[in-house]
């Protein structure tokens, strides 16, 4: 199974759509641009600090609110490699897999890491951080398949050269 | 087993004699609604794709509605692309009507039916008993160009209400309540379903309103049950339903909240979550800016007639913008025929055109640095209608009135 491991950032609860990415930078032109506004209200210097390959590790109900695709996409952007959550809101589950954003969820890690911390995960194995494992369930395969060909539109169009 | 309403909505889209919550399924989708918060991504990703086709042109209704009339150079450019592509593929197109929810439900959706919109707030449509849930712009592609998607059923909770609201209190109130007591993630995953006598107290504005909401729980969808109410609202906009769906006596439920409607006071949910629900009255003396009246929460005739009574013969305090948003141009008119319109400008307030507004905190009223608004939109998140550093309190037309008048939170027994 993949394995990784990465520097974490820490959020709360109910990191909202709107902290994600203010309405206001939903007008830029690409994704690219909305990225150093990325949960602004809440940290505005977070999206600057953010490096390639760091993880983000959050409460319960972590992107609730509108279903702006953006959100998900702007973290993946941002170099994110993975969120990890003790719950996400339904809508932004849907996009962040659709968008090829892995995300875990985990009950316990939140409350026990301090930002920049190093976690390691193993994709539908466990998280292991300061040598305790934390065992996280399995996606399915089909939703695997979508994160690894980099999101939806890019499963279906793998899907479409396949059949030639 | 028994079936819920959710289960029989998706049971008959599957094609399946029976589903149960957890299962997933492949499901025909009725109808898809998109506006301008997105339509320019799906539009771009489709182009991307190869031979693209469009399953049923006759399933998709495009709405412009978050900023309109259009207010940058960026946002013509994306309406354009959006305009244009409904046009050559001959896509059921709005602009002007109103906020893509209200529009949906004058014009489209009918009881058993299963939608996706590319808004969260789809499962408003939970209000004559569809099956409305929200989906991002690629999921919304994958339907548009399939026809089908895939659906984890969901669990149900479920809501028996009794009783009548008191004179007062509102549909509103209600469900900011039921928020406040299960929490912004409390049905996340779940279905919300209403039934039980007290329903029958509750006018289509109300349902719609409850329904609209229940996303701030967390929920897939809303569904109320079929009854009187919900075929006298679709015959008067000529339509019948597609399936009138109860849940069986043995369905399961994975929670049942008994309601009495006639204790449910005034509401207001503080910055910055929906479900920081207190009394109103908590909050009363709290200084405010602005005032906004509208939304596909609160925005039909039967809001604006509660906060045009209200405010006859007063007028908004002299330190407070008051906008009056009415949520299509049907309620519009309807408002301008009552003379509702007319009072509303006579005490100062400010009148706009059907949209979406200051509730997603573009286009038109965004609020700056401190400043404070009073709103009977949709949320209150930090930073959701201008400034990062700025506040929103929600609560029901007749508060939000009330406070335009004072000048500061205050409810409506105070006018």
């Amino acid at each position: 199974m993949e394995k990784f491991s990465g520097k974490i950032w820490v959020l709360g609860d109910d990191i909202d759509t709107d902290i994600i990415i203010p309405t206001e930078y939903l007008a830029l032109k690409t994704v690219k641009d909305m990225t150093p506004y990325a949960f602004s209200p809440l940290r505005p210097e977070l999206a600057a600090r953010i490096k390639e390959g760091d993880i983000i590790v959050a409460g319960k109900n972590f992107g609730c609110g509108s279903s702006r695709e953006q959100a998900p996409e702007i973290i993946k952007a941002l170099g994110i490699k993975c969120v990890i959550a003790k719950s996400f809101a339904r809508i932004f589950f849907r996009n962040a897999i659709n968008n090829g954003l892995l995300l875990i969820e985990n009950e316990t890690l939140r409350d026990a890491v301090c930002e920049g911390d190093k976690i390691t995960v193993t994709i539908n194995e466990a998280i292991e951080h300061k040598g305790i494992q934390y065992p996280i369930t399995s996606l399915p395969e089909n939703l695997v398949e979508i994160i690894k060909a980099g999101g939806l539109v890019k499963a279906m169009q793998k899907l479409n050269n396949s059949k030639g | 087993m028994g079936m819920t309403m959710a289960e029989k909505i998706i049971a008959a889209a599957a094609g399946a004699s029976e589903v149960k919550a957890g299962d997933i399924h492949t499901v025909e989708l009725d109808r898809l609604m998109s506006n301008d918060g997105t339509t320019h991504l799906t539009i771009d990703m489709y182009n991307q794709l190869k031979e693209p086709r469009i399953a049923d042109v006759n399933k998709l209704v495009w709405i412009v509605d978050h900023n309109v009339p259009c207010d940058s150079v960026k946002t013509a450019a994306s309406h354009k692309k959006m305009r244009d592509f409904a046009k050559e593929h001959g896509i059921r197109f709005y602009e002007g009507a109103g906020v893509c929810h209200q529009v949906m439900m004058e014009n489209h959706v009918t009881s058993g039916e299963l939608i996706f919109g590319a808004d969260s707030h789809t499962c408003a449509y939970g209000a004559v008993g569809a099956f409305g849930t929200g989906v991002g712009c690629t999921d919304y592609l994958y339907a548009m160009v399939t026809g089908k998607s895939w659906l984890l059923v969901p669990e149900t909770l479920r809501f028996n209400l009794k009783g009548k609201l008191k004179e007062g209190v509102y549909a509103r109130d209600l469900i900011l309540s039921i928020i406040g007591m299960i929490g912004a993630n409390g049905a996340n995953y779940m279905a919300m379903e209403f039934g039980g006598e007290g329903l029958k107290t509750l006018n289509m504005s109300d349902r719609i309103a409850v329904c609209n909401l229940c996303v701030e729980a967390g929920a897939k969808t809303a569904l109320m049950e079929v009854d009187e109410i919900t075929l006298d609202y679709l015959k008067a906009h000529g339509r019948e339903p597609k399936h009138c769906f109860a849940s069986d006596d043995d369905a399961v439920f994975a929670h049942t909240y008994e309601i009495d409607l006639s204790t449910i006071k005034p509401i207001v949910a503080k910055p910055h979550f929906v479900d920081s629900v207190v009394d109103a009255k908590e909050c009363v003396g709290t200084h405010i800016d602005e005032a906004f009246l509208g939304s596909c929460n609160n925005g039909r005739i039967e809001d604006l007639r509660v906060g045009a009574e209200l405010i006859k013969g007063k007028k908004v305090h002299s330190l407070v913008r008051f906008l009056v948003v009415p949520a299509s141009a049907e309620v519009y008119r309807q408002a301008l025929s009552e003379g509702i319109i007319d009072t509303f400008m006579e005490a100062g307030a400010i009148v706009m055109n059907p949209n979406c507004s200051v509730c997603w905190g573009s286009c038109q009223g965004v609020i700056g640095e401190n400043e404070v608004l009073i709103s009977t939109g949709t949320r209150n998140f930090k930073g959701r209608a201008g400034h990062k550093d700025s506040f929103v309190y929600l609560a029901s037309a007749a508060t939000v009135t009330a406070s335009a008048i004072k000048g500061e939170i205050a409810t409506a027994d105070m006018i």
